[in-house]
């Protein structure tokens, strides 16, 4: 992979961000900080959301990829209805989740990105999603032994019959993979 | 006699209702059934692409929530989640797809590869929609036999349900819970952590943070003096639920409080049976707060 540097980074992050369905208000941010006051998460975020934009215009996208910001966003999208330029923010946080995964570019010990590899390699194989299927491939690549501390819940759900012992693969997984294949040769993923 | 409105809906469950969170699709179909309207499960559905993919892989997840709504273009019925991660990922699949030309022309590129195609004319609906907009106040009273007077609920609507778009409910003060508890006969708390986030997976992936917002939620509802939460979301459900044991153990104080579906408590309101409910499927003591109400 060739040499990237943040200016790089950040250049495509913009693009991107800019092609998102609204993302050219990003260029409206007054840093209010409304975005970080209504973040649940930003109090344990290394940069919050408004820093995020900061650190974007400053050409530091990468400090923010490597510290433990962006997989903290849960998807609440209550900065997105507070903002009062309208910026699509939780869609920015996506896009760099995406960002640095396509990079490599991610804490080693954040668990969430670990936790969406998995997600995604069993709806590509299934068509759908198995949460026994997920939580163990889950802590085969975080901690094995984390597993443990799984077992009491796994058991109440396994006795109420509410695991899914068997993974349910879709009939049409062909198609869905032909579908998958064309999407990627169409543009970026 | 004869219907002539009998309404009828593409039903979308989304994975866990399949397994961890299938109480919620019974529940569902039972309420459905007793109040007349058709469910009818979208044939050979695949995820919808929700949270967890479309970190990973942008396209293609608009790919999978596409290729459902091709499906249920073909029925030419409402495409109705009880999910409401599943109902957002679809909703906003939908939306985008509508808005943006090139994404349109992509998707319709990717779906042509696997021989299926989407003109744009699916409506992507929550079931909490259908039964307070679609149904309405007297629809629902009129099947009401068993009053829940006295009981006070919390609602918690959680995140994706409302937010970011707000086109069925207020983004930060929700009502259609409100609006339906009192229909049944109960009392709605003043809840101000209603639509607060619950930390979705962050549960397993970061629990010392999924652990504080659940909590935080817990907290709020038993302070507000309600007797149970109510939820539109299986993984809201599943963490309101499952941990709370920790969660009070994180917190300091007692969090334990007795969480089900809105349609379980619907179906209770109805006098539907717990078997048809399934209300042995709960993590809390769900039936107790019944004993009397509930016909077995």
């Amino acid at each position: 992979m060739p040499e990237l540097t943040a200016k790089d980074l950040g250049a495509e992050l913009l693009r991107r961000v800019r092609e998102l369905p609204q993302g050219k208000k990003i260029d409206e941010c007054i840093q209010c900080g409304t975005c970080s006051a209504s973040c649940p998460t930003s109090s344990a975020m290394e940069y919050g959301p408004r820093e995020i934009i900061a650190a974007l215009r400053a050409g530091m996208i990468d400090r923010v990829l490597k510290s433990n910001t962006v997989w903290l966003c849960a998807s609440c999208y209550s900065c997105v209805v507070r903002c009062p330029a309208g910026i699509p923010f939780t869609d920015i946080m996506y896009e760099l989740k995406r960002l640095g995964v396509k990079y490599g570019i991610y804490p080693r010990k954040t668990t969430n990105a670990a936790m969406a590899n998995s997600f995604s390699e069993v709806v590509d194989k299934h068509g759908r999603n198995s949460d026994t299927k997920l939580i163990l491939k889950y802590y085969m690549r975080t901690s094995p032994l984390k597993i443990l501390g799984q077992m009491g819940l796994a058991a109440k759900l396994f006795f109420k019959g509410r695991m899914d012992i068997f993974t349910k693969t879709i009939k049409g997984l062909d198609g869905l993979q032909k579908m998958m294949a064309a999407a990627e040769e169409n543009g970026e993923k | 006699m004869i219907t002539t409105n009998t309404k009828s809906y593409s039903y979308y469950p989304g994975c866990s209702s399949k397994s961890a969170n299938r109480a919620y699709e019974i529940s569902m179909l039972s309420v459905a059934d007793a109040l007349g309207i058709e469910m009818k499960e979208l044939d050979d559905w695949n995820c919808c692409g929700a949270t967890a993919y479309v970190a990973i892989h942008e396209k293609r997840s608009f790919v999978l929530s596409a290729r459902n709504l091709a499906l249920a273009e073909k029925t030419g019925k409402d495409l109705v989640a009880i999910c409401s991660g599943c109902y957002l990922a679809l909703y906003k699949a939908s939306k985008y797809i509508n808005e943006n030309s090139k994404l349109k022309d992509d998707i319709t590129k990717a779906l042509a590869a696997g021989d299926m195609s989407y003109e744009g004319t699916v409506k992507v609906r929550h079931f909490l929609d259908v039964v307070v907009n679609d149904l309405g106040e007297q629809s629902v009273r009129q099947r009401v036999s068993n009053k829940l007077e006295g009981l006070k609920v919390a609602p918690y609507y959680g995140c994706q349900i409302s937010r970011p778009f707000a086109d069925i409910d207020d983004a930060e003060a929700p009502q259609m819970m409100d609006k339906l508890i009192g229909w049944l006969g109960g009392e709605a708390v003043a809840f101000p952590l209603k639509a607060k986030c619950c930390g979705g997976l962050m549960m397993t992936t970061q629990a010392e943070i999924g652990q504080e917002l659940t909590g935080k939620i817990l907290k709020n509802a038993r302070d507000s003096g309600a007797d149970c939460i109510i939820t539109a979301c299986p993984l809201c459900q599943i963490n309101l639920e499952a941990y709370q044991k920790a969660v009070s153990k994180a917190m300091g104080i007692d969090c334990s409080i007795p969480v089900l579906y809105f349609t379980q408590l619907m179906g209770v309101a109805f006098a539907l049976s717990s078997r048809d409910l399934a209300l042995k499927d709960s993590l809390t003591p769900v039936e107790a707060l019944f004993t009397e109400k509930v016909h077995n």
